[in-house]
C-alpha cells in the first residue's frame, strides 16, 4: 500500500512557479530522501504533502485520504518538522512538549521524557525556548515531530545548522525508526551523506522539476561516480558547501 | 474524545497564562500603570487647594485697579517676575490667588500663546478693558472673579454665600475617573494583549506550526481570551482595592451586576482584538489597526472627561461606541447605585458585538 501519492502538483507565487508538475509515490515504511540546490521546490513540495499549502492542481493522498476530508485525522497521523520552525520563547523546552502532546492526546509524561532523551535535551528540559541555541531547537523540533509516533514523518532540512556530532545523532534516531519499520519518512537535505546513509530512495528536484529519481546505486554510473558528481552532472550546481561534510567523507 | 478535547484547553490556558506572567511588561502596563494614572490624575483634580491666576497687566495709565491693589493687594513675586499678589480666603470655593504681572503688550501675547495667563487687562482713558479668548473658559473664570471683586472688594463670599457645597459620594473626579480607568484598561489590554500577540506569533510563524498539529483553531483564541479576561479581572480589582484605599471610592450599586458587564466587556474587546488581528502578518499594520480602534474611543468615551462637552448631535453616536457603555455602565454601578435593570442593554449590547466579532474573526482567520 502506498503511504504517499502525489500526482502532477502544480503550484505557483507571484512570479515563480515553484513545483510544476511533480508525481511520485512513496510506499510505506520507506524513507526519501528530497536533494536540491536552494529554491528547487522542496519546501514548497513537502509543505503540501503536509497539507500546509495548497497546490494549484494537481492530487496529494496520505494513507489513501485527500487532505480537504480527513484533515484532522491526517493531523494526527503525521509528524512535521518545518524547515523554519519557531516555539515561544517564554516556555520551557518541557512545557512545550507538553502542550503539543495535548493537541495529540498524549498524556503520558513517560512519552515527553522519551522524545527529550531521545534528541538528547534532557540537560535542556527546563530551559525556556528562547536561550536555546539553533541545533537545540532543531532538536526540540524534532522532539515536537516525534512525540505522537508518527506514521509518516516530514523532516525539511533537520540537520542545517547542527553540529557533526549532533548530526550522527539525528541519523541514529531515524535508522531506529527505519528498523522498527513503522515509519515513512519524506526528508530534504542539502547532504549527500544524509541521503545515502538513510534513504532507500533518492529524489533530485531543481526548479520545480524531479531530475532524476532512484536507489543511489541506480544513479550512479561511469560519468557521476557519486552523488556529488551525479548533482554536478544534473544541475550545474554544487550541492552543498560545508567544510565539515567534507572532513568526514 | 471530551477529556482530550478538555486536556488540550486546559494545556493551552496553562501556557498562555505562563507565558504572560514571565513579560515584567505586562506586569508594568497592566497594573502599575493604571494605579499610577489614577494617583496622579486623582491628585491633580480633586486636591485643589489653591487656585492660582496670573493676569498680565498693560495699561500705561493708572486705573481703578491700581487704586484696589494698593490696599489688598501685596508687592511679590510669581514666577520669578515681580507681581502685586492679591490673595482671596474662600472656604467654599477654595483659596484664589490673583498675581498682577506688568507687561508690555508683545510679551503678554507671548504668555497668552503659551498658556502661562488667560487674560490681560489694559484700558481705554483710564477705564479697565479685558482681553481674553471668551471660548475660554479658565479665562471667563478669572474675568467674573476679578471683575466681581473689583466692584465690591471688601465683601468675602463665604459669609453669606448662597453656594451650598455638594459633599456626597460620586462626585468627586476621582470618582468619574476610576471607573473610565477600568474600562479603559480593559480595552487596552485587550488589544495589545489578543491582537498584537496574535499578529506577532502569526508573523514569526508560530501559529503556523501550531495548526499543523490536530489542535482545535478555537481552543488557542478561546484561551488567549480566557487568560486576558482573567488578567483584566486582577487588573481591575487591583485598580478598585487602591482606590478604596486612597479616594475611599466605594461601589454603591449591585456588585453581581458589575461582573456581569464587566466579563460582557471582555467578550466584546476580545472579540474586537481578535477581528482586526483576523488576517495581518505584519505587526505595524496591526499597531495602526490597534491605534485606529483605540484612538477614537480613548478621545471620545468619556474617560477622562464627560463627552457632554462634545457637540449635542454627536452624543448619540458617542453613545453607540463599546467603550462607552461600559465606562458609563460601570460608572453608573459606582457611583449612582445601578443594578441589573440599568446594565440590561449594555451588557446585551456588548456581548453580541462580542460574539459576532469573534465568528467574523475566526472565518476570516489566517493561521499562515
Ligand atoms: N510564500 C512564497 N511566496 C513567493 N515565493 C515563494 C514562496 N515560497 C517559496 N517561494 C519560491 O518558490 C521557490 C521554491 O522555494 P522552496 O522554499 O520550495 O525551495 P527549497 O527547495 O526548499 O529551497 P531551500 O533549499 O533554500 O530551502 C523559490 O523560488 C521561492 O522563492
Ligand atoms: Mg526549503
Amino acid at each position: 500500500m502506498l503511504q504517499i501519492e502525489v500526482s502532477k502538483v502544480v503550484k505557483s507565487f507571484k512570479d515563480v512557479q515553484a513545483v510544476k508538475g511533480i508525481s511520485l509515490a512513496i510506499a510505506r515504511g520507506e524513507f526519501v530522501a528530497l536533494l536540491g540546490p536552494n529554491g528547487a521546490g522542496k519546501t514548497t513540495l513537502v509543505e503540501m504533502m503536509e497539507g500546509l499549502q495548497k497546490p494549484d492542481s494537481g492530487e496529494i493522498l496520505i494513507e489513501g485520504k485527500r487532505w480537504k476530508q480527513h484533515e484532522r485525522e491526517l493531523r494526527r497521523s503525521i509528524g512535521i518538522s518545518l524547515q523554519e520552525t519557531r516555539f515561544a520563547e517564554k516556555l520551557t523546552v518541557h512545557e512545550t512538549l507538553k502542550l503539543f502532546a495535548s493537541f495529540f492526546a498524549i498524556d503520558d509524561e513517560e512519552r515527553i521524557g522519551e522524545v527529550i532523551a531521545l534528541t538528547g535535551l534532557e540537560a535542556k528540559s527546563k530551559s525556556r525556548v528562547g536561550t536555546l541555541s539553533g541545533g537545540q531547537k532543531q532538536r526540540l523540533a524534532l522532539a515536537v515531530a516525534l512525540l505522537n509516533r508518527p506514521r509518516t514523518l516530514f523532516l525539511d532540512e533537520p540537520t542545517t545548522g547542527l553540529d557533526p556530532h549532533s548530526r550522527l545523532d539525528l541519523w541514529n534516531i531515524l535508522h531506529e525508526l527505519k528498523t522498527k519499520g513503522e515509519t515513512t519518512l519524506i526528508l530534504t537535505t542539502h547532504y549527500m551523506e544524509e541521503a545515502e546513509t538513510l534513504c532507500d530512495r533518492i529524489i533530485i528536484i531543481d526548479e520545480g522539476q524531479i531530475l532524476k529519481e532512484g536507489r543511489l546505486a541506480d544513479l550512479l554510473d561511469e560519468r557521476s561516480r557519486n552523488l556529488d558528481e551525479l548533482f554536478i552532472n544534473l544541475t550545474g550546481k554544487k550541492l552543498s558547501d560545508d567544510p565539515s561534510l567534507i572532513s568526514q567523507q | 474524545m471530551k477529556r482530550f478535547r478538555g486536556q488540550q484547553l486546559f494545556e493551552l490556558i496553562r501556557t498562555f497564562w505562563l507565558e504572560t506572567i514571565r513579560e515584567p511588561e505586562t506586569l508594568f502596563w497592566g497594573i502599575v500603570f493604571p494605579v499610577l494614572i489614577s494617583i496622579g490624575l486623582g491628585l491633580a483634580f480633586t486636591q485643589k487647594s489653591e487656585e492660582k491666576f496670573q493676569v498680565l497687566v498693560i495699561s500705561e495709565r493708572p486705573t481703578e485697579l491700581d487704586s484696589v491693589l494698593a490696599i489688598y493687594g501685596r508687592a511679590g513675586e510669581y514666577k520669578g517676575r515681580p507681581a502685586q499678589v492679591w490673595r482671596v480666603t474662600d472656604k467654599v470655593l477654595g483659596n484664589a490667588e490673583f498675581n498682577f504681572v506688568r507687561s508690555d503688550l508683545r510679551s503678554a501675547i507671548v504668555s497668552l500663546k503659551r498658556g502661562e495667563a488667560d487674560v490681560m487687562i489694559g484700558d481705554t482713558l483710564g477705564a479697565l478693558r479685558y482681553h481674553f479668548d471668551p471660548h475660554n473658559s479658565q479665562a471667563q473664570l478669572v474675568y467674573m472673579k476679578l471683575s466681581a471683586m473689583l466692584k465690591s472688594p471688601s465683601v468675602r463670599t463665604e459669609d453669606s454665600s448662597p453656594v451650598e457645597p455638594i459633599t456626597l459620594k460620586g462626585v468627586r473626579y476621582i470618582d468619574f475617573l476610576i471607573p473610565g480607568l477600568i474600562a479603559f484598561g480593559l480595552m487596552g489590554s485587550m488589544m495589545w494583549g489578543v491582537s498584537y500577540t496574535i499578529i506577532e506569533r502569526r508573523s514569526q510563524k508560530l501559529l503556523r506550526r501550531m495548526v499543523a498539529t490536530p489542535m482545535r483553531k478555537s481552543n488557542y483564541l478561546i484561551s488567549l481570551m480566557a487568560v486576558r479576561t482573567f488578567m483584566n479581572i486582577i487588573e481591575a480589582l487591583i485598580l478598585i482595592a487602591f482606590a478604596a484605599l486612597i479616594f475611599g471610592i466605594t461601589v454603591q450599586g449591585n456588585i453581581a451586576a458589575l461582573i456581569t458587564l464587566y466579563m460582557a466587556g471582555n467578550l466584546a474587546f476580545a472579540g474586537i482584538a481578535i477581528l482586526i488581528s483576523s488576517r495581518t502578518h505584519k505587526t505595524e499594520v496591526g499597531t495602526g489597526l490597534i491605534n485606529l480602534v483605540q484612538m477614537p474611543m480613548m478621545i471620545l468615551s468619556g474617560i477622562f472627561f464627560s463627552y457632554h462637552n462634545f457637540p449635542d448631535w454627536s452624543i448619540g453616536f458617542i453613545r453607540l461606541l463599546p467603550l462607552t457603555a461600559m465606562a458609563d455602565g460601570i460608572r453608573s454601578i459606582f457611583n449612582e447605585g445601578a443594578g441589573w435593570m440599568e446594565i440590561l442593554s449594555p451588557t446585551l449590547a456588548l456581548s453580541v458585538l462580542g460574539v459576532s466579532c469573534f465568528i467574523i474573526g475566526m472565518k476570516r482567520f489566517k493561521w499562515y
